[in-house]
This record gives structure tokens, C-alpha cells and sequence, in this order.
């Protein structure tokens, strides 16, 4: 068995500020939020939460029929991600065929919209003759890592773990395992999301969606927030290029990271309420992966989502392991949430922001709570050469992921 | 409906749902080699079709000969006649 070092060559990023991981970090670092009213929400009988963030502008055209047929829009999302992280990579066709590269992209759900479709059209009569060949394949488990293995000719490991709103960090995890131990050279991991009524009423049916700034999109979600009122759902993918220190390093690569450490744990307390000792132990058991401890790490990219009980949970559990010195922000206020997509979105822009020695600060955070007050918040954008930092990533189902990186040296 | 207007409609049909260049359909074009569908387009196709022609075609057994769009458009035909 090898244990091989795993560094992050490559990022691709559709969010809803638009297509392309540049364009994601230079809104944030311009501290525009990407949240915006949906009026498709206010159409939903007894949803409250009107605002959302939704991906503009999206030219799904630029992927052959042959591929799109097959494609809903979340692995549309995956697709350009995915072209976008290769040609930063510098990864060949020659190297995706090899069967050392693979791919880990998963979701919440197949796609929530192609599946009302279907059912629109099903109950109409219970036929399924209307009902066209691709169905399927926009609608599978696997739908975003499979579509983009074909379209790109990835011949390797092709997974889709579905862990929520864990899943972008889980996917990541997953390819440095793999990586790390020898099983693959190259592996494209993220998550990704589509925007759907079916999600937003998820959050609002248990009272955990932001239901009072539907006149004022942009101050919502508030992560941390004294007046915080819960989540704001968005949709995008994020995906980044995972490859052994050794083949970045033979092809000359540019490193834009290291991932030293993971971790996954399970939440058995309740399946929506999160528990702060299970947070806790999943950040000790990624400092035990990565053979570091506590006081290494210097910036914690929270999970928080804005919810009453989500946000207070994670800082306690935050200043338990890290004390009350570290450097938090969570960049949901930006962004929303975009479940599956959001672990590997916030990587990117974390990777992006070390790079320039800054610290993003918690979009929409002016005071945090009392509840949420015993860490070190950011509250504003900051001058900080930051080398190691952990990334949290939590679900409802109680699944609980963080992933520890760090500046290549 | 006369023959011309079985080939527009099949045409219309055909080139939106596939994305086809109306240039290259011609009655002589081989679907899958020259028009680049496969077995699962193929499957749409007949769906589209028939949602087009306002009947069922699926269970034509002559729609498993079909090679070209000029035997597409003699199937159309025949299957009218029949209907």
C-alpha cells in the first residue's frame, strides 16, 4: 500500500454568479451576494421563502447532443465545471483514457426537475409511452459523474456518493483516499446541485429556510447573524482536479493546494438537529488524518448555513477543538446553499483567497448571535497569509464531513 | 397528406429533436451512419413521430427495417394508408 501526497491541480465552478471559478471568487471578494428573489417560488402554494440563487446565463449548447441528451442541468453544471478544471489541469485525452483518472461527482437527488416531468406526464393518464429514452440517465443517482465520464472519455473510477449537503467534501475525500493509497493518478471530485421548489420546501417544511428578506435578497442567508432566519437554497457545481504530488510534479503542474486530511462520520443523535460533540469529533478525526494538530489550523470554513440550530451547534463544536482564536467564516451569504454543490464551491474559493493572503469575512454577518458568539468571526475582509485550514461540510441524514488542506510547500 | 408533406413534417421533427442540418437530410440519408443517431434516438424518434402524426407507430413491425429517411418516409406513407 502507498501513501501518496494529493494536490489540487485544476478548479471548475458554476455558481449562481455565473459560469467559471473566476468569476465566483471575484464576486465574493467584491462581496456581492449571488442570492436573488425567485419569482418561480412565490408561485408555490405555502412556500414563505421567495429568494434563491439561481445560475445565469447558462450555454449548455457548447456540449454536443450526443452527451446533452442525457444531461439534466445539474450535470450541465458538471459538464462546463468539469471542462473548466481539465484545461486549468493541463489534463490530456491521452491521460483521461489511461484508467488512472477518475471521476466523483455527486448530487442530493437525480434531477428533481426532470423527475417532475416525468410525473407530470405519467399522472396525466399512468402512460409511459410519451416518455423519451433519456429519462433514465437525467434521473440516476450517478447522473452528473457518469454523463461527464462519457462526454469526456474518463476511463477510470467513475463514483457519485449522495450525502446532501456533505457530498461536495465527501466526493473530495473519496479521491484523496483513492489518490493517497495508489488507486487512481488523477480524479475529478465535487458536487452538484439543481435549483428546485423540492428543495427550498424541504428547508422551509422544517422551519429552516429564510423566510423574512424576501423584499431584501441580498442580506439573506445570515450565517452566525443575531437576525439570522434560516437557509437560502442556490444551485451550481464545483469541481476540482485531485492528482498525486508525484504526477503534478512530473507534468509540471501548477499546485494550487494540498489535501492532507479527511474525514466522515455519522451524526446518530437525530437526523436533522446537529449535534455539537458529533461536529466535534468529525473535525478531531480529520486533524488525526491529517497528523496535525488543533493549533495548526488557522481558519475554519464553517458549514453554517444560517439556521437556528445549525450555526450555534457548529461554533460551539468549533471552540472546543480550535479554541476561540481561529479565524471562522462561512461563505453561505454569498452564496446560499447549494447542498451537493457547495463543499467543493467554497473550496475553490477558499484555494483562491489563500492565494492573495486574504480572509473572506461571512457575507450578511454584522452581529453575530449570542449563541454563536465564542469564536473568532470574520467580519470583514482581511489582509492573512493563512497556510493550513479545515473545511466543514454537515448534512441532514446526520452526515458530517471535513476536510483539512493547505498552501503547497 | 401528400408526400411532400409527410417529408416536411418528418424532416421538421426530426431536425429539431436531433439538431440536425435540414442540408444533409436527404432521402438517402442512412440514419445512424450518416446522421449520427443511435438505438436511443432511435427510440425518440418514434416517439416524436408519432406525436407529430397523431397515431401510434411503434408497433409497425416494418419501423425495424428502417435504414434511411427515404424508407422513414415510405413507413409514414404505408402506415397511413393502413390507418
Amino acid at each position: 500500500m502507498s501513501i501518496n501526497r494529493v494536490v489540487i491541480t485544476g478548479m471548475g465552478a458554476v455558481s449562481p454568479y455565473g459560469v467559471g471559478a473566476d468569476i465566483l471568487y471575484k464576486s465574493m471578494r467584491q462581496g456581492a451576494s449571488a442570492v436573488k428573489k425567485c419569482p418561480a417560488l412565490e408561485e408555490v402554494n405555502g412556500l414563505n421563502c421567495h429568494i434563491a440563487g439561481s445560475v445565469p446565463n447558462l450555454d449548455e449548447k457548447q456540449i454536443p447532443r450526443k452527451h446533452r441528451r442525457s444531461m439534466s442541468r445539474m450535470s450541465f453544471f458538471s459538464m462546463l465545471s468539469c471542462m473548466e478544471a481539465l484545461e486549468m489541469a493541463k489534463i490530456t485525452p491521452e491521460m483521461r483514457q489511461n484508467g488512472q483518472t477518475g471521476v466523483i461527482i455527486g448530487t442530493t437527488v437525480g434531477s428533481p426537475q426532470t423527475q417532475q416531468d416525468f410525473f407530470s406526464d405519467y399522472l396525466q393518464d399512468y402512460s409511459i409511452e410519451r416518455i423519451k429514452s433519456s429519462l433514465f440517465f437525467k434521473i440516476m443517482g450517478n447522473t452528473c459523474a457518469s454523463n461527464v465520464a462519457l462526454a469526456l472519455g474518463i476511463s477510470g473510477r467513475v463514483m457519485a456518493p449522495s450525502a446532501a449537503c456533505a457530498t461536495g467534501i465527501q466526493a473530495i475525500g473519496l479521491g484523496y483516499e483513492a489518490i493517497a493509497l495508489g488507486k487512481q493518478r488523477t480524479m475529478l471530485c465535487g458536487g452538484a446541485e439543481e435549483l428546485h421548489p423540492l428543495t427550498v420546501a424541504v428547508f422551509d417544511i422544517i422551519k429552516a429556510a429564510s423566510t423574512g428578506y424576501n423584499s431584501n435578497p441580498g442580506r439573506s442567508p445570515r450565517p452566525f447573524d443575531k437576525d439570522r432566519d434560516g437557509t437560502v437554497c442556490s444551485e451550481g457545481c464545483g469541481i476540482v482536479v485531485l492528482e498525486s504530488l508525484e504526477s503534478a510534479l512530473e507534468r509540471e503542474a501548477h499546485i494550487y493546494g494540498e489535501v492532507i486530511g479527511f474525514s466522515a462520520t455519522s451524526d446518530t443523535t437525530n437526523i436533522s438537529s446537529p449535534d455539537p460533540k458529533s461536529i466535534e469529533q468529525c473535525m478531531l478525526a480529520a486533524l488525526i488524518s491529517a497528523e496535525i494538530e488543533p493549533d495548526q489550523v488557522e481558519y475554519v470554513n464553517a458549514h453554517a448555513t444560517a439556521t437556528q440550530l445549525g450555526d450555534p451547534a457548529e461554533c460551539e463544536a468549533i471552540e472546543r477543538v480550535f479554541g476561540n482564536q481561529t479565524y471562522v467564516s462561512s461563505f453561505k451569504g454569498h452564496l446560499g446553499h447549494s447542498l451537493a454543490g457547495s463543499g467543493a464551491l467554497e473550496v475553490i474559493s477558499m484555494l483562491k483567497m489563500m492565494a492573495e493572503n486574504l480572509c473572506l469575512p461571512t457575507l450578511n454577518l454584522e452581529q453575530p448571535g449570542e449563541d454563536c458568539a465564542m469564536v473568532r468571526h470574520v467580519l470583514q475582509t482581511q489582509p492573512l497569509s493563512i497556510r493550513t485550514v479545515i473545511k466543514n461540510n454537515f448534512a441532514l441524514g446526520g452526515i458530517n464531513s471535513s476536510l483539512i488542506l493547505r498552501k503547497y510547500a | 397528406m401528400i408526400q411532400q408533406e409527410i417529408i416536411d413534417i418528418v424532416n421538421r421533427s426530426l431536425a429539431e429533436e436531433f439538431e440536425l442540418e435540414t442540408e444533409n437530410m436527404k432521402p438517402e440519408a442512412h440514419l445512424y451512419k450518416d446522421l449520427g443517431l443511435d438505438s436511443l434516438d432511435a427510440v425518440d424518434m418514434v416517439i416524436v413521430l408519432e406525436n407529430a402524426f397523431g397515431r401510434k407507430l411503434r408497433d409497425e413491425k416494418a419501423i425495424l427495417k428502417i435504414q434511411t429517411l427515404g424508407d422513414l418516409y415510405a413507413f409514414i406513407e404505408e402506415s397511413r394508408r393502413n390507418y
